[in-house]
């Protein structure tokens, strides 16, 4: 199990120009294996950002993150796009699923580059599916879904290459109350499976869920407070 | 091992995501086989007609002597065969006679031919499949023309030429030598032209020097000539049939450009999607590269043979209206398949090559974007 | 089946036919030989110099042995060999 851990990370866009501006300012943080973090603060406060780093997505102006013993942050975008692949799922705000294709399709889209065998890989999407209870639109298209079954699809999509770390960010925006219950009880389930999952959000029923070990609070791309509750 | 796998799930990807416009990618599919199957089908027939034509002239004489008068040809006296004198290389030479006649019932140009090897009788005719076809004339049937005083002569057909020998006898009418005198009123010691045969084909341009030399008011049209005529008149028709398409192809390229190079916002979100799940830049581009070779390849595929199956097998049945033109008479012919391997690679490339390029090069800007894009 | 398999399968057959039309240019067989051989005999015989593909003026019935260089040389609408053919008009016939 690997633990995340940041050291004075900073994240400054369009540098050089007028418009430059700090997005992460010297962050330093230790994520726990195993736990549900969330990543809490208002829009702008440098969380996605944060977050997009500690995915492989991009990387810190300065500052350095590990991942276990690797550090992360000074490697070229292949080796970035790698790590990524095997040890990150992500679930987006809008899910980001590609409309047009089908559940099934969408799942298994982050397995193409690795190329596994394909029976292999139909039989554990079905299985995600199922555990998802999506077993049943499979081949519907995914616009068809309902909002709670799309967010579940993009939670099997994430699953799929069973990644040690989930990735979410702002999953719940889009989602009424119930359904925003609903997510967190599948993450609740993903946590039991051995996951460490970090979440950003300012929705209540995220940060305050008992699902969450810890939260760390941010404004203006700086950690507010580092709270930590026991569930 | 992997990268094969790698590639099907790319190709698995793309026609889900092809499938998704079906009308607009079907639809371009067809324009482009089309387009394929036009320049394909004037090329291989031009070729095989070229070729065949080639083959088929290579028995005809090697020197066709003709006389001018005045500009325009006109008889050559029977006695210009002892006037040219031995030459050494001719080993046969003879006098032709043969004209045209203009048959007003079916608006035909026919060309009469007298043929003294066909034995007929002053009343008998042999006649091209075209002319029978036209006229609707059967072997045993009396045809009948008008001589140059209008007085009519009734023929009886003996037989027809051979049907598959129509490409070059589709219009003709073998006759005997008295029958051609009376319908075209022709002085007797005069032929239309004289043909000389010549074994040894090097020879050829001495004789025709000597010829002229000999005969200065006579021209002779020697094999290599129309040979050379044939070949360039059918690269010229070619070549006009392929500017006549070029607007075609002008129109189809601005719409595939368009098509292939004009990312919608939502291809752009796509690529940003694939991306921040994992796909790298070598990935999308792969995966667009089979786009292009998707559409391209099976267009290629179904326009080269259409247009095969249709220049060898329909005759080139398009043709025939741009090839009659005003004619009658059209001989029906079937050619040999002959095909010219630089000439389906140069279509090969110049038709798929292209296009997967214009699909590839605008998707590098967007490939190349931040994973994160996503999330900002 | 995978879409990529129906994909590969139609290139395949696309592509086996292709490969087929080729061998079909080969099929020289003994026919079209025979066929190419009369009608080379008739050519031979009758010192046929043009294929009857253009039957409609003289000059492009017997293209090899027309007088290129005199315009308008059966019918004066006649499609022109030289580009200026196309420049000038025929002679206007029965009018004034």
């Amino acid at each position: 199990m690997n633990r995340i851990t940041l050291n004075n990370v900073t994240k400054v866009f369009n540098q050089g120009r007028p418009n430059e501006y700090a997005a992460v300012r010297g962050v330093s943080l230790t994520i726990e294996p195993n736990r549900v973090t969330c990543l809490k603060g208002p829009s702008g406060s440098g969380k996605s950002t944060l977050l997009s780093m500690i995915g492989c997505l991009s990387r810190p102006t300065s500052g350095r993150i590990l991942l276990g013993e690797q550090m992360i942050s000074g490697l070229p975008e292949r080796f970035l796009t790698d790590i990524r692949r095997h040890t990150f799922g992500f679930i987006f705000q809008q899910f980001n699923l590609i409309s047009g294709l089908s559940v099934l399709e969408n799942v298994i889209l982050p397995a193409y580059p690795l190329a596994p065998d394909h029976r292999t890989l139909m039989k554990s999407a079905h299985e995600l599916l199922e555990r998802f209870e999506l077993g049943h639109k499979a081949e519907s298209p995914v616009q068809w879904l309902s909002g709670g079954e799309a967010q579940r699809a993009a939670i099997c999509r994430a699953l799929i290459n069973d990644p040690q770390i989930l990735i979410a960010d702002e999953p719940t925006a889009n989602l009424d109350t119930k359904l925003s219950h609903a997510f967190m009880g599948q993450i609740a389930q993903l946590r039991k499976l051995g996951k460490t999952i970090l979440i950003t959000s300012h929705d209540p029923v995220v940060f305050d869920s008992p699902v969450v070990d810890s939260v760390v609070e941010l404004q203006d791309g700086a950690v507010l407070q580092e709270a930590v509750d026991a569930a | 091992m992997n990268f094969i796998r790698r590639q099907r799930y790319l190709v698995d990807y793309i026609i889900s995501s092809m499938l998704r416009r079906k009308g607009k990618n079907l639809g371009l599919m067809l324009v482009y086989s089309l387009i394929v199957f036009m320049l394909a089908s004037v090329m291989l027939f031009t070729h095989a007609l070229k070729q065949e034509v080639g083959l088929l002239l290579h028995s005809s004489p090697e020197i066709i002597l003709q006389r001018m008068v005045a500009g325009r040809h006109d008889f050559i006296p029977a006695s210009y065969l002892e006037k040219m004198g031995r030459i050494r290389g001719v080993t046969s030479r003879k006098g032709r006679l043969w004209g045209y006649l203009y048959d007003p019932s079916v608006k035909a140009n026919y060309t009469l031919m007298v043929s003294d090897e066909q034995a007929l009788a002053a009343t008998e005719v042999i006649i091209g499949s075209a002319i029978a076809r036209a006229r609707g004339v059967v072997p045993g049937d009396y045809i009948s023309f008008r001589s140059f005083d209008g007085e009519t002569y009734s023929f009886q057909i003996k037989s027809l030429l051979d049907h598959e020998t129509e490409l070059v006898s589709a219009d003709l009418v073998l006759l005997n030598s008295k029958a051609y005198h009376a319908l075209f009123g022709m002085p007797e010691g005069v032929y239309t032209d004289i043909v000389l045969s010549v074994s040894n084909l090097r020879e050829v341009p001495k004789i025709a020097e000597k010829l002229s030399q000999r005969l200065p008011d006579t021209r002779p049209i020697l094999k290599q000539e129309i040979l050379r005529t044939y070949d360039a008149i059918f690269s010229w028709r070619q070549g006009i049939l392929f500017v006549l398409l070029a607007g075609a192809i002008m129109a189809f390229v601005i719409f595939a450009w368009d098509k292939a190079s004009g990312l919608s916002a939502e291809e752009k979100r796509e690529i940003g999607i694939l991306k921040s799940i994992g796909w790298e830049t070598s990935d999308v581009l792969h995966m667009k590269f089979w786009e292009g070779a998707l559409l391209s390849l099976l267009s290629f595929f179904i326009g080269y043979l259409l247009a095969y199956l249709h220049v060898f097998y329909a005759s080139a049945s398009l043709f025939e209206p741009v090839l009659k033109g005003w004619a009658v008479l059209y001989p029906q012919f079937q050619l040999s398949p002959s095909v010219d391997g630089l000439q389906v690679a140069t279509l090969f490339f110049f038709t798929v090559f292209p296009y997967v390029v214009a699909t590839i090069i605008p998707i590098w800007q967007v490939a190349v974007t931040d994973p994160d894009a996503v999330m900002r | 089946m995978r879409k990529s398999d129906h994909f590969f399968i139609l290139l395949l057959t696309l592509t086996t036919l292709f490969v087929a039309s080729l061998v079909d240019t080969t099929r020289w067989g003994p026919e079209a030989k025979a066929r190419l051989d009369r009608t080379r005999e008739l050519v031979a015989q009758l010192g046929l110099s043009d294929p009857a593909l253009f039957t409609e003026a003289r000059y492009t019935r017997h293209l090899s042995q027309a007088d290129l260089h005199s315009a308008f040389q059966d019918h004066p609408m006649a499609m022109e060999h030289f580009p200026s053919g196309s420049l000038l008009l025929p002679p206007q016939l029965g009018t004034k």
